[in-house]
């Protein structure tokens, strides 16, 4: 069932108008070079700054629901993980929530096993540990559409892994997530990949056979290779990766 | 700890009414109507002020903080109390307006002008250094053309009147005059009050706030509106008070747990609560002329402020 439908969504100056329709239970990978546009898909599809264009989801124009029904539709969180206000992590998960339900805030601590920073102020805390309690933040609400800018950055190799799982777990459930990554070994835990680039969807593919295409080479400069990835003898005219 | 702030602000309210006791007991002794007289035409408004102006203070520091993302944006800082000053003396001295309301006008519009021309120089969710520097720079300026207005004024009384208002002073000032100041920064408290939740979430980042449906852009603008309708409003009336906006909403968030736009209530209880003990203080100083209520907030207010840099650097060091 298709869950989230975006027509004609840009940002001036930094996304060209696009479609994109992501069915329930989707876990999407989007990847490109540093300035193509991830974050600007993410930030159009999630209604900030000056985005254009329409996007519904379950049906609903995510632009006329209300602010109380927006929590439950949809979720973003930024690439950013600054928090200047000493907020106990406790209470900055329980911001995700549009009504106060502790036992959800609990279950959340418990799965990103943040019990001993739980009530400790968020601002004081590592920029990986600030990375858990806001995702947490994210998935508090169970919302449809999850947007995660970057969510791996900033983690150690255990809680990467944990958190694709987590991810992937979130995914079967039935909601769908968006996430902008440039680790490129955990692409193949995704089920669809979008590589952006110039400001545009360049491919929209499953992640193994974007991989393997020439645009994704062009794109990123790089190539797989027994191993690992390799920079690609021919400079492209793209911005640096 | 609610409870107790509640219970504090009573006693404050309370003595400041009553200390000192010693001339209200004399008064009622030749005549009861005199004393009533005493407590409700002199002494009444100004505890009203002094509470109230404490409490606007608190609130919009809060609310300037949480707008900013920053602990040291407060009216004083920002220079919206001297625009609100320069406001009331261009309307008070030039424009020869006597009706309080009209001259709280004025300071909402010095007020609201200094913080767009800060939101200008600085940006929203500007950085420390650029906030304290462009809000330094915008009182200065304030302060410089308040000093010229006054010298260049019709009236020769005018740096001397100026002299007992403009660092703050609750004394003898009417009813009405206390109506004229609190009246529009009520309504301006309770409408930034509305905000406490907004204001919550905008400590996730102005584009999470936006991602939940909010306008992160309008909330700053009606942040700033409304601050400088509260603040500018008392400007007028009791002159520029500083540090207790800039203190009253850091003791406020320890209260609220850190949440930016909840610590408006108990940073209002703090305000005024600091404030009227100020003046209790201005009262009972054995001076020949009263010293204004600003210079005793700047005298306890700096060591705290100091405290405030100095626990900032750290944590930014750290």
């Amino acid at each position: 069932m298709t869950s989230l439908v975006a027509r004609q969504i840009g940002i001036p100056g930094r996304l060209q108008r696009t479609d994109l329709d992501v069915r329930s239970g989707e876990l999407v990978a989007l990847v490109g070079p540093n300035g193509g546009g991830k974050t600007s898909l993410l930030r159009a599809l999630a209604r900030i700054e000056n985005a254009s264009g329409v996007v519904a989801v379950d049906g609903e124009d995510l632009d006329l629901a209300p602010l109380a029904r927006r929590r439950r539709l949809l979720s973003f969180l930024p690439a950013s993980r600054d928090v200047i206000w000493p907020i106990a992590a406790r209470d900055v998960i329980a911001l995700g929530l549009d009504r106060p339900n502790p036992t959800r805030v609990e279950e959340l601590i418990g799965l990103l096993e943040l019990d001993l920073l739980a009530d400790r102020p968020v601002s004081r805390l590592s920029t990986g540990e600030r990375a858990r309690i806001l995702l947490a933040r994210a998935l508090a609400g169970n919302p449809q559409i999850l947007l995660l800018d970057e969510p791996l950055s900033n983690l150690d190799p255990y809680w990467v892994l944990r958190i694709i799982s987590i991810l992937e777990t979130t995914a079967r459930s039935g909601q769908s997530v968006l996430v902008a990554l440039h680790d490129l070994s955990q692409l193949p835990r995704f089920g669809r990949a979008l590589l952006i680039a110039e400001g545009q969807v360049q491919m929209d593919e499953t992640p193994a056979s974007l991989v393997a295409s020439e645009r994704f080479e062009q794109v990123f400069r790089i190539h797989a290779a027994e191993g690992g990835w390799e920079v690609s003898c021919q400079a492209g005219p793209r911005s640096s990766p | 700890m609610r409870l107790l702030l509640v219970l504090l602000l009573l006693v404050a309210a309370v003595a400041h009414l009553l200390l000192p006791f010693g001339p209200l007991r004399e008064a009622h002794a030749v005549d009861p109507g005199l004393a009533d007289l005493i407590l409700i035409q002199l002494r009444l408004p100004r505890t009203l002020l002094a509470l109230g102006y404490g409490a606007t203070l608190g609130i919009s520091g809060a609310a300037l903080q949480a707008m900013f993302a920053n602990p040291l944006a407060s009216p004083d800082i920002s220079g919206a109390s001297s625009g609100a000053a320069l406001g009331a003396v261009i309307g008070g001295y030039w424009l020869g307006l006597t009706q309080p309301l009209l001259l709280a006008a004025c300071g909402a519009a010095g007020a609201l002008g200094t913080l767009a021309l800060l939101v200008a120089l600085a940006g929203r969710r500007a950085d420390t250094t650029t906030l304290l520097l462009a809000g330094l720079a915008l009182a200065l300026a304030a302060g410089a053309a308040t000093s010229l207005a006054l010298a260049l004024a019709p009236s020769p009384f005018a740096f001397y009147d100026a002299y007992d208002w403009l660092m703050g002073n609750f004394a003898d000032r009417s009813l009405a005059q206390a109506a004229a100041a609190l009246v529009p920064a009520s309504l301006a408290s309770v409408l930034l009050l509305r905000r406490a939740h907004a204001l919550d979430l905008t400590a996730l980042g102005e584009d999470v706030a936006a991602s939940l449906g909010l306008r992160p852009r309008r909330l700053g603008l009606e942040v700033i509106a409304l601050s400088a309708i509260a603040v500018g409003a008392c400007v007028s009336v009791a002159g520029a008070i500083g540090f207790v906006g800039l203190v009253a909403p850091v003791f406020g968030r320890s209260i609220s747990r850190g949440h930016p736009g909840s610590a408006m209530i108990p940073a209002a209880l703090i305000g005024a609560i600091l404030l009227a003990a100020a003046d209790l203080v201005v009262r009972s100083v054995p001076l020949d002329r009263p010293i204004p209520v600003g210079v005793v907030t700047a005298l306890f207010g700096t060591p705290l402020f100091v405290w405030l840099v100095v626990t900032m650097r750290r944590r930014v060091t750290a």
